[in-house]
C-alpha cells in the first residue's frame, strides 16, 4: 500500500471500513450511498458538464471543481447517480466526502488503488470495485487538467 | 410439501411450462408459505440491503455462483453450502427475482439448473414490478435456519455450451443476445457498462442478433406467448427467427447473464427442448486464438470444415 500521500479523510475512511466485518462493510457502503449529497443546482440543470463514468455498470456522472478560499485552492466533488445504484452511489459518495477541501496537489498525488485497499473486494466482487477505481482515476485526471489550464 | 403452481395468470398458461413463472399477486399472498424461499439476486449488490420482498434472501452472482479462482460455477459441495446456508433444501419451491427485468434472477435460475434443483421459479416482471405496484418491501434480514442440501454434481452438458461446442454447433442456429452495436462489431461492450476487454469486435459466424429486451414487456413481464412466437419462431410472415422445437440452439451475450434470460424464454416459455448458454460468450469468443468471427449486420456463412 502506497500510503504517504494519502489524505486524512481517506485514511479515516479505510479505517472505518476495515475494523468491520464483510457483511457489515455492506452496510457501511449503503450509509455513504444515502449520504450522496445533491448535485449543486448550477450543475443540476446542466448535467453535459458532468462527465460520465461508463466503467460504472450504473450511470453515473460526476464534476470536481476547484475554489479558492483562505488563499489556498480546494476541491469540490459533486457526482450524481440513481437511487436504484445504491453501490454506484456509495463508491461516489466515499470520493465526495474524502475529496472535498483537499487541496488540488492532494488529490492528484492520491495512489490509484486506494478503492482496492478498502477491503471491498469480497463485499462487492472486484469486477464491481473497477467502477470505483476508474472514478477516482477521472477525478483525478480532470482535476490535474483544471490545475494545468 | 409442495407449493402449488400459480394458476392465476392466463398468460401463464399458454407458455410451454407456466410452472416456471409466478405473478408479483401470487407470490404476495404465497409468503411465508412452508416449503417456500424467495431468493432476490441482483446487478446491484446493495440493492437488497435498500429494501426486499418480506422473507427474501440474497444470493448474489459475482460473490456467491462464482468460482473464485477459476472462470466457472460453484461446485456440487459449494452449491450444497450456499443453498443450505439460504434455508433452502432439495425440495424447496425457489421463487428468483432481481433488478433489471430479472436478468440476474434468470441466470441464477440457469445456475441452478446445471444443479438440477426441481422447482426453481421466476417472478414475472421482477424486482420492478414489484416495487412499482407499491409492494411490501423490508430492510430487516431474515431468520434463515440453515438445512442440509445435498452434494449433487453439475451437470454442464445439456444446457451448458463451451467454446469447443459452439465450434461444432457452427451450422445451428446461434442467438445473440447483445445490443445491435456489439452485434455488428462497432463496440465490445455494452452501453455504459464496464469494459471488459475483448480484443476483438463482432460476432460468432451465422449468429442472429435479437436483443434480450424484446421479450419483455415495459412493465419488465415477460411477453405473452403468442408475440414470443412472432420474434423467436416464424413471425407468422417469416420475420422471426423461425426457431423450433426441432432445433439445437446456443445463446450467448457477453458473459452468459442476458443470455439466460434468452434462454428462459426459449427453453421454458416456448419449450424448446434442446437449449444451451454459451457462458464464455463475447469476453471469451472475441479474446480467443483463431476462432473465426463476422463484422457487420449480416449474420454471416459458417466457415468450411
Amino acid at each position: 500500500m502506497t500510503d504517504a500521500a494519502l489524505p486524512d479523510a481517506l485514511v479515516a475512511i479505510r479505517e472505518d471500513f476495515l475494523a468491520l466485518d464483510v457483511r457489515d462493510r455492506l452496510q457501511l457502503l449503503l450509509e455513504f450511498s444515502n449520504e450522496l449529497p445533491e448535485v449543486p443546482e448550477r450543475f443540476a440543470a446542466r448535467p453535459e458538464l458532468l462527465e460520465p463514468v461508463p466503467e460504472c455498470q450504473a450511470p453515473i456522472a460526476f464534476i470536481t471543481e476547484i475554489e479558492t478560499s483562505d488563499g489556498e485552492p480546494r476541491v469540490h466533488f459533486h457526482a450524481s447517480a440513481p437511487p436504484g445504484a445504491p453501490t454506484s452511489r456509495g463508491f461516489a459518495s466515499i470520493l465526495a466526502q474524502g475529496l472535498d477541501g483537499l487541496t488540488p496537489d492532494q488529490v492528484v498525488a492520491i495512489p490509484a488503488d486506494y478503492p482496492l485497499t478498502l477491503g471491498l473486494a469480497e463485499a462487492v466482487s472486484p469486477l464491481r470495485l473497477r467502477g470505483m477505481t476508474a472514478l477516482l482515476t477521472r477525478a483525478k485526471r480532470q482535476v490535474a487538467e483544471r490545475l494545468a489550464s | 410439501m409442495p407449493v402449488a403452481v400459480d394458476d392465476t395468470e392466463p398468460k401463464f398458461a399458454e407458455y410451454a411450462h407456466p410452472e416456471r413463472l409466478v405473478s408479483t399477486s401470487w407470490l404476495a399472498e404465497h409468503l411465508g408459505e412452508p416449503g417456500l424461499v424467495v431468493v432476490e439476486s441482483d446487478e446491484d449488490v446493495l440493492l437488497y440491503e435498500t429494501g426486499h420482498i418480506p422473507g427474501a434472501v440474497k444470493i448474489d452472482w459475482h460473490l456467491d455462483l462464482n468460482d473464485p479462482l477459476v472462470r466457472d460455477y460453484v461446485d456440487g459441495e459449494g452449491f450444497a453450502r450456499l443453498l443450505g446456508s439460504r434455508g433452502i433444501s432439495r425440495d424447496t419451491t425457489i421463487v428468483l427475482y432481481g433488478d433489471r427485468s430479472n436478468w440476474w434472477a434468470a441466470y441464477a435460475l440457469w445456475v441452478f439448473s446445471l444443479f438440477g434443483h426441481p422447482d426453481v421459479r421466476l417472478l414475472d416482471g421482477g424486482r420492478e414490478k414489484w416495487v412499482a405496484e407499491g409492494r411490501e418491501l423490508t430492510i430487516s434480514s431474515p431468520d434463515v435456519a440453515p438445512v442440509p442440501y445435498p452434494v449433487v454434481p453439475r451437470e454442464d452438458g445439456a444446457i451448458r455450451a463451451f467454446k469447443e461446442d459452439v465450434l461444432e454447433h457452427l451450422g445451428n442456429p446461434l442467438v445473440d443476445i447483445r445490443s445491435p452495436q456489439e452485434y455488428t462489431g462497432e463496440r465490445t461492450h455494452m452501453p455504459d457498462y464496464p469494459e471488459e476487454g475483448a480484443l476483438r469486435g463482432g460476432h460468432i459466424p451465422t449468429a442472429r442478433n435479437v436483443p434480450w429486451a424484446r421479450a419483455v414487456a415495459e412493465d419488465a413481464s415477460f411477453r405473452p406467448r403468442a408475440e414470443l412466437e412472432g420474434i423467436y419462431g416464424d413471425g407468422g410472415d417469416g420475420s422471426g427467427l423461425g426457431l423450433g422445437a426441432d432445433d439445437s440452439i446456443i445463446t450467448y451475450c457477453r458473459i452468459g447473464e442476458r443470455s439466460s434470460h434468452t434462454w428462459f424464454v426459449l427453453t421454458h416459455l416456448l419449450g424448446i427442448p434442446d437449449v444451451r448458454n454459451y457462458d464464455g460468450s463475447w469476453t471469451e469468443w472475441g479474446n480467443a486464438v483463431r476462432v473465426p468471427i463476422v463484422k457487420g449486420a449480416e449474420p454471416g456463412l459458417a466457415p468450411v470444415r
